[in-house]
């Protein structure tokens, strides 16, 4: 990514943060992964006082306690966290999904795939995008 | 993007529209793009019941009558409208116009190269990126 800031991951099933991981490391990502279960512990995790700013979020949206919608929709509301864009990815293809991550202002919404291939692709498709993209302090 | 939509280019320079058609020509991309000149004949436009709605939005900032921040914080506040992603595209790597972007949702922030080659493999990539999410309705 162009900012040296870590991602935050937010995601409830370990294989996949295993996954991110890997391919991060294929990749030669240099960026630090932070990883919370849901979305009350990344809400949290971002409004504590030592917390390490990331410079996107990677969301998942099928996870207990608070699920993807219900994080955009606090992020969304605190004036500190707004400006992180967050890329929404899951296995869930469903339009209502789709259309509440946008209209909670995701910068992406990326499917999930169990190919491990293809998701590589989607990480580098990523990687490449927010490398161009300018960030937010 | 699986989407055949338009893209709305919102910019008021001549040079800068005609590098964006070039651009896009050359790299066969499908999708037709419609040009309006600024934040508030965007909104006309699609206010405009006709209107098909686009699959992106590509954002100038700086343009007479309404400019990018403007427009931004009205079509975020349209429950019809805000769902549509918008790629900040501009000559300005200003942190304050980047920051507010961002706090208004932008979905990327692309300072424009000066060059044609490279602005060519920027609206490549970013064409990539958006054929690669999922898009709402």
């Amino acid at each position: 990514m162009r900012s040296k800031k870590p991602i935050l991951l937010i995601e409830d099933d370990l294989i996949d943060v295993m996954t991110v991981n890997r391919v991060f490391d294929e990749l030669n990502i240099k960026n630090d992964i932070i990883h919370k279960q849901n979305g009350e512990e990344a809400i949290k995790y971002l409004q504590s006082n030592n917390h390490e700013s990331p410079c996107i979020i990677l969301l998942d949206l099928n996870m207990p306690v608070m699920n993807g919608i219900e994080f955009l929709e606090e992020a969304k509301n605190d004036d500190e966290l707004k400006k992180i864009p967050v890329i929404v990815l899951t296995t869930s293809n469903d339009e209502r999904d789709v259309a509440e991550s946008y209209e909670l202002g995701a910068a992406g919404y990326m499917i999930k795939t169990a190919e491990y291939r293809d998701f590589v692709s989607t990480i580098k498709e990523i990687e490449s995008y927010w490398t161009l993209s300018e960030l937010p302090d | 993007m699986q989407t055949k939509r338009p893209f709305i280019l919102i910019e008021d320079d001549e040079v800068d529209i005609l590098s964006v058609m070039r651009a896009f020509k050359e790299l066969n991309i499908p999708n037709k793009i419609e040009v309006v000149k600024n934040g508030q004949e965007a909104l006309e436009y699609l206010e405009n019941v006709k209107t098909i709605k686009p699959s992106l939005i590509l954002l100038d900032l700086n343009m007479p009558k309404m400019n990018g921040i403007e427009f931004l914080k009205q079509i975020k506040a349209n429950d019809k409208l805000k769902s549509i992603p918008i790629v900040v595209l501009t000559t300005s790597s200003n942190n304050v116009d980047i920051n507010k972007s961002f706090e208004n949702s932008v979905a990327g922030y692309i300072v424009k190269p000066m060059d044609f080659t490279s602005f060519k493999e920027v609206i490549r990539k970013v064409y990539d990126y958006w054929q690669t999410c999922e898009l709402p309705d």
